[in-house]
């Protein structure tokens, strides 16, 4: 990831998550099993929030999607690149932002309908993303990467 | 994930029982859906029993797997059912839409809170 994209990961959403948010960046490999990891981590970051085991388990399919679709979509399965989380949390949300270098998508909208979908999952990814979450953004550029960031209120 | 599976005669068919344990996502799925092919040719089976008992997450890389053996199924009369989930792994199969394909089995704890069995 270009040095510039480090240090400004933070800077425009800050004012979604307030100065009281807890806030962290995680980067790792695009190996499959870290896809497991990464759900246990945003899990882990509400850990002392007051959320039901629904709502984790809403949290944990949310961020498994986005993190797989990095994978094989944005970095087509190849596992020496790296995905970047970045989670903050505070008194009423949740905000977390799933960062791929990968190809990007040309056609933002047609990679969220349900229908659409070159794999076995079926398109579901964006469809769990968008029914577990309160709110789904993506952009993205095609060669330039993609973005998915997601909010979550916490009771 | 460890797969065990075994086949069973029932309703007069041939049943192919699994039974995965952990967690059904993007990196057990390939081999899932290919032990399962696999054994589904070895022994001819056109219905699938998913014993759920032993996984912990599902995502939409476990779904897929599921939908995509229905879709091969369905054409020869094949069904799949699917006992043993966790209230978790239930809610999530629901929300795929799984269950108007396939039969699932209510979880007992959620049943005997709405039940009251």
């Amino acid at each position: 990831m270009a040095e510039h994209t480090k240090n400004t990961l933070w800077a425009g959403r800050d004012i979604l998550v307030g100065k009281d948010a807890n806030k962290m960046i995680f980067r790792f490999l695009s190996r499959s099993e870290n896809v497991a990891l990464a759900r246990l981590l945003a899990a882990a970051a509400v850990a002392e929030k007051d959320t039901t085991v629904a709502e984790l388990d809403e949290i944990k399919v949310a961020v498994s999607e986005a993190v797989s679709n990095a994978i094989i979509h944005g970095y087509g399965n190849d596992p020496q690149q790296y995905v970047e989380m970045s989670i903050g949390v505070s008194r009423q949300e949740l905000l977390i932002s799933i960062h791929d270098d990968g190809v990007g998508i040309a056609d933002i909208e047609q990679a969220m309908r349900p229908s659409y979908s070159t794999d076995g999952r079926m398109g579901l990814g964006f469809a769990f993303m968008q029914s577990f979450m309160d709110d789904v953004d993506v952009s993205s550029l095609p060669q330039a990467g993609t973005t998915v960031t997601m909010r979550k209120k916490l009771a | 994930m460890d797969l065990i599976i075994t086949v069973k005669n029932y309703q007069h068919k041939s049943w192919l029982c699994v039974k995965p344990s952990g967690e059904l996502d993007m990196a057990v799925a390939d081999d899932f859906r290919a032990r399962i092919t696999e054994a589904m040719q070895l022994f001819g089976c056109r219905c699938l029993w998913c014993d759920f008992s032993a996984v912990s997450f599902i995502d939409s890389s476990g779904l897929g797997v599921l939908l995509g053996r229905y879709r091969e199924l369905a054409p020869f009369g094949g069904k799949i059912i699917i006992t043993g989930a966790s209230e978790s792994v239930y809610r999530l199969l629901l929300a795929g839409g799984l269950h108007k394909l396939m039969e699932i089995d209510r979880p007992l704890s959620m049943r005997y809170s709405e039940e009251g069995i």
